[in-house]
C-alpha cells in the first residue's frame, strides 16, 4: 500500500455546506423545527433516565433506561443536524447543555414529573403513539437526516409504544389500585395531547416544504389507536381539558427548568470536561 | 493493474474488520454484525445498531485504532444513517456464534433456547441487559438466556 503520511482527515469536514440544501430563508426555519423534535427526544429521555435504579423491578428498571437511550440517541442526531444548519459552531452537546430553558423547543408532555410508575407509562403511550405516527410520517421528509433518522428510529419506538400500550392495559385492566393510578396518570397527561397536534405557522411552513409533518392529518389515526388500547384496558378516554400549549415558542412548566438544572449542572459547573 | 492493487487492498481492510469484535458480545466481530456497509480502499462506511447504542461510538474507535494499527491510517471511517441497520444483515457465521455464546440470534419464527434447543420458550421482559437484547426463559431447562431482538 501506498506509504503516505498519518494523516486522519476529519470525518465529516461540513465547511461551508451547511445551508446548501435549504433555500436561506429556510435555514432558521429548519433549525427551529430540529430543535423541535430533538427536544422532544432529549427531554422525555431525561425524564426516564430518572426511574434508573428505582423502577418497580429490574426488568422494568431496564426497560425505562432502554427507552432513554432510543431517545437521546434520537436527539444526538436531530441537534447535531440543528447545529450544522445553524452555522453557529454548535453541535447536540452545546445544544443541549448549554441553552437556558426559554430556548427549548419540546412539547409540554415530556417534560411533565415522572409521577409514580402508572404517570410514567400514561405519558409514555400519548407520547410514543404520536411519535411513531410522526416518524413514519417523516421517513418521507425532502430533509435527509430527518428522514434517516426517522426510518431509524421508527422501529424503535414501535417498540416504546407497545411496551407502554402492555403496561396501560395491565394496569387500567389490574386491581383497583393499579386501576385508579393509571386514571390519574391518564388524566394529569391529557390535557398536554393537544399541544402535539397544533400547527403553527412555523410547522405548516415545513409541512408545505416537504420537510416536516401535516400533523392534522395523524390526528384522526392517533385517536382511533389510544381509544383502542383504552378499550383493551377498559377504560374511557378522560373527558378533554383546557389544551396547553406554548412549548414550542419556549414557554415552559416549571418542571423543565428543575429538569435542566439537574442535565446541565455538570457540563455548566465544569465546561469541556471530558471522561 | 492499478485497479488490482485497489481490490487487493479493500479485501485487506475487510480482514481487517473481521478482527474487530463487538463490544458488547465479544464473540462477534462488526463484519459478522453486518455494521460495514462498505469498504473502499480509502474508507469505510458503518452504520449503528441502535439510534442510541452507547457502543457505537467504542465501536468506531475500536475500528479506528485496528486500522492505524495495521497501517490503514488515512482510511476515514464514515456513518451512513439510512437504510436502517436490520438484524437481517446479521451473517449466518454471526448467527452460529451467537447461539454458541447464549444468545438467541434474532427470528421471526420461533425462538429456540440457545442452551438446550426448545422451542418451549417465552419472553420476560422486552428489554436485555442491552437496548438490542430481550430476556427470556425455556420452559423445558429453565435456563433464562438474552435473545437478540430482531429489528
Amino acid at each position: 500500500m501506498a506509504s503516505l503520511p498519518p494523516i486522519d482527515l476529519p470525518s465529516n469536514a461540513t465547511g461551508e455546506g451547511a445551508f446548501d440544501s435549504p433555500a436561506l430563508d429556510e435555514g432558521p426555519a429548519l433549525f427551529e423545527y430540529l430543535l423541535r423534535l430533538g427536544d422532544d427526544s432529549l427531554i422525555l429521555g431525561q425524564r426516564l433516565g430518572e426511574w434508573c435504579g428505582h423502577a418497580p423491578s429490574v426488568e422494568v428498571d431496564l426497560s425505562l433506561a432502554n427507552m432513554a437511550l432510543d431517545l437521546i440517541g434520537q436527539a444526538t442526531h436531530f441537534l447535531n443536524r440543528a447545529g450544522e444548519v445553524e452555522g453557529k459552531g454548535r453541535d447536540g452537546d452545546s445544544l443541549a447543555f448549554r441553552r437556558d430553558v426559554l430556548d427549548f423547543r419540546n412539547c409540554w408532555l415530556v417534560e411533565q414529573p415522572n409521577g409514580d410508575f402508572a404517570r410514567t407509562m400514561a405519558r409514555q403511550f400519548l407520547f410514543s403513539t404520536w411519535q411513531k405516527a410522526l416518524f413514519r410520517h417523516l421517513t418521507g421528509s425532502k430533509e435527509e437526516t430527518i428522514a434517516a433518522v426517522a426510518e431509524k428510529a421508527v422501529k424503535e419506538v414501535t417498540y416504546h409504544q407497545e411496551l407502554a400500550s402492555e403496561w396501560v392495559i395491565r394496569l387500567g385492566d389490574g386491581t383497583e389500585e393499579s386501576r385508579r393510578r393509571m386514571e390519574d396518570g391518564l388524566a394529569w397527561n391529557w390535557r398536554f395531547v393537544p399541544e402535539l397536534f397544533e400547527m403553527d405557522d412555523l410547522a405548516t411552513f415545513m409541512a408545505e416544504r416537504g420537510i416536516g409533518a401535516d400533523l392534522g392529518a395523524l390526528r384522526y389515526d392517533y385517536h382511533a389507536q389510544i381509544s383502542a388500547v383504552l378499550a383493551e384496558a377498559t377504560l374511557q378516554p378522560p373527558p378533554d381539558q383546557r389544551p396547553i400549549l406554548g412549548g414550542r415558542r419556549g414557554h415552559h412548566s416549571e418542571h423543565l427548568g428543575h429538569l435542566l438544572a439537574t442535565m446541565q449542572f455538570l457540563p455548566r459547573t465544569y465546561p469541556d470536561a471530558t471522561w | 493493474m492499478v485497479a488490482a492493487a485497489r481490490l487487493d487492498e479493500t479485501a485487506a481492510i475487510w480482514t481487517v474488520l473481521e478482527g474487530v469484535a463487538d463490544p458488547e458480545i465479544p464473540v462477534i466481530s462488526v463484519v459478522d454484525l453486518g455494521i460495514v456497509r462498505s469498504v473502499g480502499p480509502d474508507r469505510v462506511v458503518i452504520t449503528p445498531t441502535y439510534t442510541g447504542c452507547p457502543a457505537a461510538r467504542v465501536i468506531e474507535s475500536d475500528i479506528r485504532a485496528a486500522l492505524d494499527s495495521a497501517g490503514y491510517r488515512h482510511v476515514r471511517i464514515e456513518t451512513a444513517l439510512s437504510p436502517a441497520w436490520t438484524t437481517d444483515w446479521i451473517t449466518p457465521g454471526g448467527r452460529a456464534r451467537l447461539r454458541a455464546y447464549g444468545i438467541a440470534p434474532p427470528t421471526r419464527a420461533a425462538v429456540e433456547c440457545p442452551q438446550c434447543g426448545s422451542a418451549d420458550t417465552e419472553e420476560i421482559s422486552r428489554f436485555g441487559s442491552t437496548p438490542c437484547k430481550a430476556l427470556w426463559r425455556c420452559r423445558s431447562c429453565a435456563e433464562p438466556f438474552d435473545l437478540f431482538k430482531c429489528h
